[in-house]
């Protein structure tokens, strides 16, 4: 569905996107993962055929969006990071207009409308100015917009951003049937947990480069280790705490608040810890996860 | 798969009227109607001003001044005011959206945004403003010539061509407002434009012939904009044709085809970065 090759984006002189490949199949759920500046939301752009590359090779949907961008925005939905509803129409003629703008038959979108509003949980507000929404409705009617035109690729950039955590739920729930209606998703996400369960492949992203790139899981297991001890130790006893987990040979990261050691038993872990005679604050063993990971590839770093 | 090229090409300020498409520039047409219709009165407020107009000095002062000569003839002064006063709703009706509204949803309300993840291109964003002021120009210039043959203000036949040529001054001021606007930067700016906008509507000859200004002053009249209007509407609505009047719409046909073509270009900077 989409292929890139040492894609690049400047603005100015300023990198925002240096030199990435992908390649995105038909049917998966595809996610990017990154912090602020990352270049998540130009690299969107750039699919989207919204933003001209600067050099380098893309394909969307078999096409080339330096010559064929119409034709490929035909099949894609867009989800920008901010909505960019249209404020001077009501709920329903946002996607009423929308539809006409992929050149289709006013019954055709009538219909949709209908049944997007419905998938929205917006039926009850059709006539209402966007203006009066309020932040996850925008969001849902965003999404609901992005699906007049029936494309084959969905690309949302924060889907859920800003969100309640009820309201984020509804949107996961909307995303997840599309998924299941086989339509190809790229999403970026500041979430964690929405990445690990929806995406089927992600790629880390940081200062324009790809860091790293698999499916959760895998990513999971290659960089970090199955499980988590967390342990909060006063600062005088970091140092002894750390040699123990070093010549235990788990990987550590300190936080703010937490020291993060990982291994395949965090139970082990926590024993190794505790055999050095320091008294913990407070232990937390977990399942290692994609924030685990981010932390370690984008994050603070403190031993190998 | 094509290697992408850099965005930057030296012809970039003509190719991109290029890659505008009737069909998709429409779209952006309906948009716009339906916003129209949900918000009549603004649209019927931008009329009645120089409607208005023509009551008070057309009409009213009118009694008060003697009549002109054009082409030879005497005419009322009513009806010598009339064919400037459709002039400038022929200017109000295209540069009433171009401006403001424009520079309303180019910086706030963000709406290309959304209209360019879908088919259109920013070619068809142009022209499809264009195009929906152009057709709220004809609409406020058909209802004035209206209203001007209904006070028997309408001197002669030739007067049927008044339409076509109003139609030209809103699309030339149309494309002229979508080129200025595209490059201003604040409400400020705007509002310098609606400084330059009523002198002009003010001393085009609107109101009295062009031989009252002493030479200089007659000559910078003579390259504003409105002036050609005001001269062509007035030759045929007075029935006063002659051949030197194509220059005055090739003026016009010239600024509509240049300020379409810069505006298509710098939307496509401003809204492709
Ligand atoms: N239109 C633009 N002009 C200049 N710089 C930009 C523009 N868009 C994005 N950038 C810069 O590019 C970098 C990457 O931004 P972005 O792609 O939005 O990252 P992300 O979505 O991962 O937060 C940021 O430093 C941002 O300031
Ligand atoms: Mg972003």
């Amino acid at each position: 569905m989409v292929r890139a090759r040492r894609l690049r984006k400047q603005f100015g002189d300023f990198v925002a996107v240096g030199g990435i490949d992908l390649e995105i199949r038909r049917g998966e759920v595809f996610g990017f993962l990154g912090p602020n500046g990352a270049g998540k939301t130009s690299t969107m752009r750039m699919i989207a055929c919204m933003s001209p590359a600067t050099s380098g090779e893309l394909e969307v949907r078999g096409r080339d969006p330096a010559t064929d961008g119409p034709a490929i925005r035909a099949g894609i939905g867009l989800v920008p990071q901010e909505d960019a509803l249209d404020a001077e129409l009501s709920v329903l003629d946002n996607l009423l207009v929308y539809g006409r703008y992929f050149d289709l038959p006013r019954r055709v979108i009538r219909e949709r409308a209908g049944q997007l509003l419905e998938f929205a949980q917006l039926a009850d507000r059709a006539g209402a100015k966007v203006d009066a929404l309020s932040g996850g409705m925008r969001r849902r009617l965003t999404i609901a917009r992005a699906l007049v035109a029936a494309p084959e690729l969905v690309i949302l950039d924060e889907p859920t951003t800003g969100l309640d955590p009820q309201a984020r739920h509804l949107v996961w729930e909307r995303l997840y049937r599309l998924k299941r209606e086989g339509v190809t998703l790229i999403l970026t996400t500041h979430y964690m947990d929405e990445a690990e369960q929806l995406c089927d492949r992600l790629v880390v992203m940081d200062r324009g480069r790809i860091v790293a790139e698999g499916p959760p899981r895998a990513l999971v297991a290659e960089h970090v280790a199955r499980e988590v001890l967390e342990v909060r130790v006063l600062p005088a006893d970091e140092a002894a705490v750390v040699a123990a987990l070093d010549r235990h040979g788990a990987g550590c990261d300190r936080l703010a608040d937490r020291l993060c050691a990982y291994g395949d038993d965090g139970d082990a872990l926590l024993a190794a810890v505790l055999a050095t005679g320091v008294h913990p604050e407070g232990v937390l063993v977990r399942r290692a996860s994609l924030e685990d990971v981010f932390l370690r590839l984008t994050g603070r770093r403190l031993v190998d | 798969m094509s290697a992408a090229r850099p965005t930057s090409v030296p012809l970039l300020r003509l190719t991109p009227l290029a890659l505008a498409r009737p069909g998709r520039a429409r779209r952006l047409v309906e948009r716009n109607l339906v916003v129209y219709r949900r918000g009549w009165t603004y649209v019927v407020s931008g009329f009645f001003e120089p409607f208005l107009y023509l009551l008070s000095i057309g009409v009213g002062l009118g009694h008060l001044v003697g009549s002109q000569r054009v082409g030879g003839h005497p005419v009322g002064y009513a009806a010598f005011v009339a064919p400037g006063l459709l002039a400038s709703s022929a200017m109000n009706g295209g540069i009433l959206d171009t401006t403001y509204g424009l520079f309303f949803k180019l910086k706030y309300a963000h709406t290309y945004e959304a209209v360019l993840s879908t088919p259109l291109t920013s070619a068809d964003v142009a022209v499809g403003e264009v195009a929906s002021a152009f057709l709220r120009g004809s609409v406020y210039s058909a209802a004035f010539l209206a209203v001007m043959a209904g006070l028997g203000l309408v001197g002669s036949p030739w007067a049927l061509c008044c339409l076509p040529i109003a139609a030209l001054v809103g699309l030339a001021f149309a494309s002229l407002g979508l080129a200025v606007t595209a490059h201003l930067r604040s409400w400020q700016d705007v509002d310098m434009v609606a400084l330059a906008v009523l002198p002009m509507f003010l001393f085009s000859a609107t109101f009295y012939p062009l031989s009252i200004y002493p030479g200089a002053v007659g000559w910078l009249v003579r390259v504003t904009p409105l002036y050609q209007g005001v001269v062509l509407l007035r030759a045929f609505d007075l029935g006063a044709v002659t051949p030197g009047l194509w220059w005055h719409a090739a003026y016009l046909v010239v600024l509509a085809g240049v300020s379409l073509s810069v505006a298509a270009g710098r939307l496509r900077r401003l809204l492709v970065p």
